[in-house]
């Protein structure tokens, strides 16, 4: 699913910029929604987005060292400017909804985009 | 090639520099993608525990013929019980790092489950010392 998808699914505001084209071309194949970084770095998933409710730098520390390539702040939140910094710097693109996490996984999922079910990992 | 790194214990916020410079420095070494991954995760947890933990120390990382080996060392209070600390889901974190995201009790299984060894020193009122080894 493109990352341009999600944003309309979500009717979310993108916080990177305007980066219309990273948008387009960037393929999203499994989402995680969560809160607690320990539980995201329990598993691997490739070209994936993560849906959370948190919004200090060590979001982004965790979607780096994961390979994620986008994040999605619910519940309306928009981080720090510095941690909006910190994801430009890594590639990392960001966006936001008004939506609940549940809510915003579940619009994700209804429209063919999947998890991981199991804790395989690599 | 060897990376030194000091671990700050009092800014959270920089938490994960030393994980964050060294999977560059890897990535550039064009060590695989997958290896990269293991060894990012791995470290940035044991970075993490440095700083909530230990109360800070220091970090070296080398990538060595055949592996990738990263000693993680402060002198922090120690840890009393490795085996419950290994349990998932144990955790003496403070409210402070679990409203981080932090503190669910995943962080040494998680270390655990993507290196190739993984020790643990530790000497309750002196510090702890962890070995890291991802075989290339």
């Amino acid at each position: 699913m493109k990352l341009s998808y999600i944003k309309t699914l979500l009717d979310a505001d993108i916080l990177t910029g305007e980066e219309n084209a990273v948008f387009e071309k960037t393929e999203i194949h499994t989402a995680c929604g969560c809160d607690l970084m320990s539980d995201v770095l329990a598993f691997v998933k490739d070209q994936s987005l993560l849906l959370t409710g948190l919004i200090n730098p060590q979001v982004i520390r965790t979607a780096e060292m994961m390979d994620i390539v986008a994040i999605c702040f619910v519940r309306g939140k928009v981080p720090p400017q510095e941690v909006i910094e910190l994801a430009k710097d890594r590639g990392i693109a960001l966006i936001t909804t008004k939506l609940p996490l549940y809510l915003a996984c579940g619009e994700l999922y209804k429209e063919g985009l999947g998890g991981k079910k199991s804790a395989e990992t690599l | 090639m060897l990376k030194h790194y000091d671990i700050s214990g009092t800014d959270f916020s920089v938490a994960g520099e030393a994980s964050s410079n060294f999977k560059v420095v890897l990535k550039k070494l064009g060590i695989s993608p997958d290896i990269v991954r293991r060894v990012s995760i791995a470290m940035y947890e044991a970075e993490i525990n440095t700083v909530v933990h230990g109360g800070g120390g220091e970090c070296d990382a080398e990538v060595l013929d055949g592996c990738v080996k990263i000693v993680f060392k402060d002198d922090g209070p120690g840890i009393e019980n490795v085996e419950l600390a290994m349990q998932e889901g144990y955790s003496t974190a403070s409210d402070t790092v679990r409203e981080l995201g932090f503190g669910a009790g995943m962080g040494l299984p998680n270390i655990k489950k993507y290196t190739d060894d993984m020790k643990i020193e530790t000497q309750v009122g002196v510090g702890t010392k962890i070995t890291l080894i991802v075989n290339l």
